[in-house]
């Protein structure tokens, strides 16, 4: 396997190629399809057609966007076989679970009752109908509960243990997997933020609607559903993105150092507020900040609920040591350390596998306990050296604060939404309104693809934390194929993206050109 | 037998029972596999739209039987997928093109054209039958592969499972497999003419051309299915023993005889598909023919990954190293996992349930062309 390096780097391209096209189809359908089923009710419980016409309108953008991520979603799975066979073995035990639950759980609700939305308008009851709605929108919230269970564990990987007769890990606990504090916050933060980007979605296509003067009341109607959902969607995200960062100082102190570009942390440690990163390679010292500002202890207050908390930086991390709250110096295990521990493990682990060949039990029961005893350190053995555990820190640094940034716009934007479509309605024929609203949608979607890009790059150069790095994760594949594999589904899901958008602008422009609460069919 | 043998075994019954929706569900290929064919524009339509009420249950079960082999057989998942990059990644291009297909298909501003997406959704009716079929063989003619634990004590080199250079399209060459291949591929074709004579009403001409199509393709189905069998079971294979693999001749035959009651499932399958086929194709007055010859296919699917796995059979023997060939007791999750999701297993009956119901609902009223032109939403 000399290109070893290169198959890593390709297949965690083609991983992340798949996964950021995925993403930019199931947020709109998790928000989307619950807006979708709020606007259904209402029509059912009022009998007012122009429901039924808002529903429909709104329900056909929905089909539109949600083919596009069955197609992208299909790949993400299958890749965990041909791109990652080895995690797939490693860890097959407990990370195959939640994704086998999903599609019993989810999936088949979501493609029998979506089926029924879409066709069933003459063929069900209005009652019927609507039940499919909603349980298409529960399905589709349920198949991201499991995917996002399995993606947690990546990041926090607990309620299992090793098995050195097998070498690989297995599954004790399954309600640890699933339901501790950081999948819960994950799949709340991911579907939240669906609510939110669905919101600005309809919202923004409502604003185009005024601009253009068309279909007035069903783009009034709708800013106030979108702005709602939206509102909440966006406070819930705020309230998750704060649970989930205090999970990741617990688990992943070195993404959350990344995220804030922290190298040296400190005793009451500040918040950058916006700062742009010196380019070179930090691993010093030095302030790695060319320009910031900071929010004086910010961070520690926000993790820890405590100004004064420490909070380690990278360095201090790979060091192995950190100060705490009562200002003392205390040593950790060094990532040095870490190396030196996980090596031991893993040698332990071949000197078991000899004395199982060898029928010797009582060596095998020696070596089986010093592989338990050194096992959360079994990842770092594959780590070149200490600094090899850093992840993209100017990429995980970016894409946070971009996130936060947009975090922060759009909930003032629902406000001012909500504000002006209840208390100021005149403000809705405003020019800057319609295109700050037409804006936001792209902005929207720059914060959900940035939050994806600090939670996955930010766990780098794991794939399980601590105990599987991508280089050892991979499949035994020449990095040629999965190049051309790679330009393959690049060149598609482009394509695809493009033709969705495309379908999307004419069907808005066409429809609006008609009555939307009373169409002709 | 112990509770994780009870359990594996458990296992392997429900990706079988899987494997059998999913070949019954090939349906869609099928149907898509014959848009190009002599239909007028009209009944293309027709044809689409009929499909498209079903497609998503198809790709679903698909995702699902994936999802389920990688919970209950992870050494599988890892070692087939990972090995045979290209024969699954063929498979999965397949589908992505026809997920997007159905939807984009007549929009206005689909960019690249009705007949492109149409192209997809034929390439997906062939390539996506065919190359599944050349998957399933793999579990009885086997692949050149190794399986070393050990490996992933080397960080240089950690791969465990490791195949052969050619990564799949050895498999696709394999007359063996591809013998399967288009058996499936013109079964499905064949179940597909039996669902639009069940599935689209008012138009008669359509309705005869694929009572002659169900026999056309039944019968090419029948050829190739039966010269498929005696391949099968005239081949060797490998069964686990107390002192590893040993190769056995006819193992397949040894399977059905030894279990006779799938060899009797075997012959109520075919039996069960002939009459469907038969009598949908001679009968002008009956609709029914899918449910007996999807039925009959579906048996007969779940006798293969029988004997391709119980009895200790390996079923995705190495051709290259026997020791590595996977078995059921060798590449299964843990005893606590199967426990959970055998748990979780128990949703499956409700889950099947609401699928029925929502299947009867809708197509309470076959697929017209009036209904096309009255309803909104129409691929």
């Amino acid at each position: 396997m000399n290109d070893l390096l290169g198959v890593v780097d390709w297949s965690r391209a083609q991983f992340a190629l798949t996964a950021m096209y995925h993403w930019l189809f199931v947020p709109l359908t998790i928000g989307l399809s619950l807006i979708v089923a709020v606007m259904e009710s209402i029509y059912v419980r009022t009998g007012l057609p122009k429901w039924k016409g808002i529903t429909k309108f709104w329900m056909t953008l929905f089909g539109i966007n949600f083919a596009c991520g069955v197609a992208t979603g299909l790949i993400l799975e299958f890749e965990f076989g041909t791109n990652w066979s080895n995690y797939s073995w490693f860890v097959g035990d407990i990370f195959g679970a939640p994704l086998a639950i999903e599609g019993i759980v989810a999936f088949f609700m979501e493609a029998t009752f979506v089926a029924v939305m879409f066709f069933g308008w003459n063929r069900v009851s209005k009652r019927f109908h609507l039940t499919a709605t909603w349980l298409t929108a529960v399905g589709v919230s349920l198949s991201a509960l499991w995917i996002l269970v399995a993606n947690a564990w990546m990041q926090n990987p607990v309620g299992m243990k090793f098995d050195p007769a097998q070498m690989r890990n297995v599954m004790d606990n399954f309600w640890e997997v699933a339901f501790n504090p950081v999948p819960v916050n994950k799949f709340f933060h991911a579907v939240f933020s669906g609510w939110c980007l669905a919101g600005v979605f309809v919202i923004g296509v409502s604003c185009w609607l005024l601009w253009r003067k068309r279909n007035i009341d069903v783009a009034k109607n709708s800013i106030k559903i979108g702005a709602w959902v939206g509102f909440a969607g966006i406070l819930l995200t705020l309230m998750t993105g704060h649970g989930s960062a205090v999970e990741v100082s617990r688990v992943q102190p070195m993404k959350l150092a990344a995220m804030e570009g922290l190298y040296r942390g400190s005793v009451g440690q500040d918040i950058v507020g916006f700062g742009i990163l010196k380019c070179e390679d930090q691993r010093t010292d030095e302030d790695p900040m060319l320009f910031s500002i900071d929010i004086p202890k910010g961070l520690s207050y926000l993790i820890y609920s405590d100004g004064e908390h420490f909070v380690p930086g990278i360095r201090d991390l790979i060091d192995g040591f950190a100060i705490n709250e009562n200002g003392d110096t205390v040593n950790t295990v060094s990532y040095a350390e870490r190396i030196a521990l996980g090596t031991k493990s893993r040698e332990a682990l071949a000197r078991y596998g000899a004395a199982v060949q060898a029928g010797d039990t009582e060596a095998a029961s020696t070596a089986a306990r010093e592989v338990e005893d050194n096992f959360k350190y079994f990842g770092y053995s594959y780590l070149p050296s200490p600094e090899a555990a850093i992840p993209p820190v100017g990429m995980t640094f970016y894409s946070f604060h971009i996130m936060v940034f947009a975090g922060g716009f759009l909930l003032l934007f629902f406000v001012v939404m909500l504000f002006v479509s209840y208390r100021k309605t005149s403000v809705l024929e405003k020019a800057w309104l319609h295109w700050l609203g037409i804006i936001s949608i792209a902005i929207v979607w720059i914060c959900s693809q940035a939050g994806w890009i600090v939670a996955e790059v930010g766990r780098q150069p794991w794939v399980i934390q601590d105990l599987m790095p991508t280089t050892a994760a991979i499949s035994d594949i020449p990095s040629s194929s999965v190049q051309i594999t790679f330009w393959i589904f690049a060149a598609i899901f482009t394509g695809l993206l493009i033709a969705e958008i495309s379908i999307m602008l004419r069907y808005i422009s066409s429809a609006s050109k008609e009555d939307i609460a009373n169409p002709t069919h | 037998m112990n509770t994780l043998e009870i359990l594996q075994d458990y296992w392997w019954l429900l990706i079988s029972v899987l494997g059998s929706a999913l070949v019954f569900l090939l349906f869609v290929q099928g149907g898509q596999s014959m848009l190009h064919s002599n239909v007028n524009d009209t009944q293309r339509q027709l044809m689409v739209n009929s499909l498209g009420l079903k497609w998503e249950l198809t790709f679903t079960t698909l995702v699902v039987f994936g999802g389920a082999f990688f919970a209950s057989f992870p050494l599988f998942y890892s070692t087939s997928f990972g090995g045979a990059y290209w024969l699954w990644m063929l498979i999965l291009l397949s589908f992505v093109v026809q997920a997007f297909s159905y939807e984009f298909r007549r929009k206005r501003g689909n960019v690249y054209g009705t007949r492109t997406y149409d192209t997809f959704l034929m390439f997906n009716g062939l390539v996506g039958c065919v190359l599944l079929g050349v998957a399933v063989g793999t579990m009885f003619f086997g692949g050149a592969f190794t399986v070393d634990k050990t490996n992933i004590l080397n960080p240089g080199a950690p791969v465990i499972s490791n195949w052969t250079p050619t990564h799949g399209l050895e498999a696709i060459a394999c007359w063996k497999n591809l013998l399967l291949g288009f058996a499936v591929f013109f079964l499905a074709r064949t179940m597909a003419s039996l669902y639009f004579i069940n599935n689209i009403a008012g138009d008669s001409g359509l309705t005869s051309k694929m009572r002659r199509k169900a026999l056309l393709n039944g019968l090419v189905f029948a050829v190739l299915f039966v010269a498929f069998l005696l391949v099968l079971l005239l081949q060797s294979g490998y069964r686990m023993t107390d002192g590893g693999f040993e190769e056995e001749s006819n193992i397949y035959l040894h399977n059905l005889l030894n279990m006779w009651w799938l060899g009797a499932t075997l012959l109520i399958g075919v039996v069960l598909a002939l009459y469907g086929i038969f009598r949908s194709a001679f009968d002008s007055k009956w609709n029914c023919g899918i449910w007996y010859a999807g039925i009959g296919a579906g048996l007969v699917v779940l006798v293969l990954f029988s004997i391709a796995g119980y009895g200790n059979t390996a079923y995705l023997p190495s051709t290259i190293d026997p020791a590595s060939s996977l078995s059921i007791a060798n590449s299964s999750s843990s005893l606590f996992t199967l426990t959970v999701m055998s748990w979780v297993s128990l949703l499956i009956p409700f889950v099947l349930a609401y699928i029925a119901y929502v299947w009867a609902k809708m197509n309470a009223r076959p697929m017209s062309e009036t209904e096309l032109k009255g309803d909104a939403h129409q691929y």
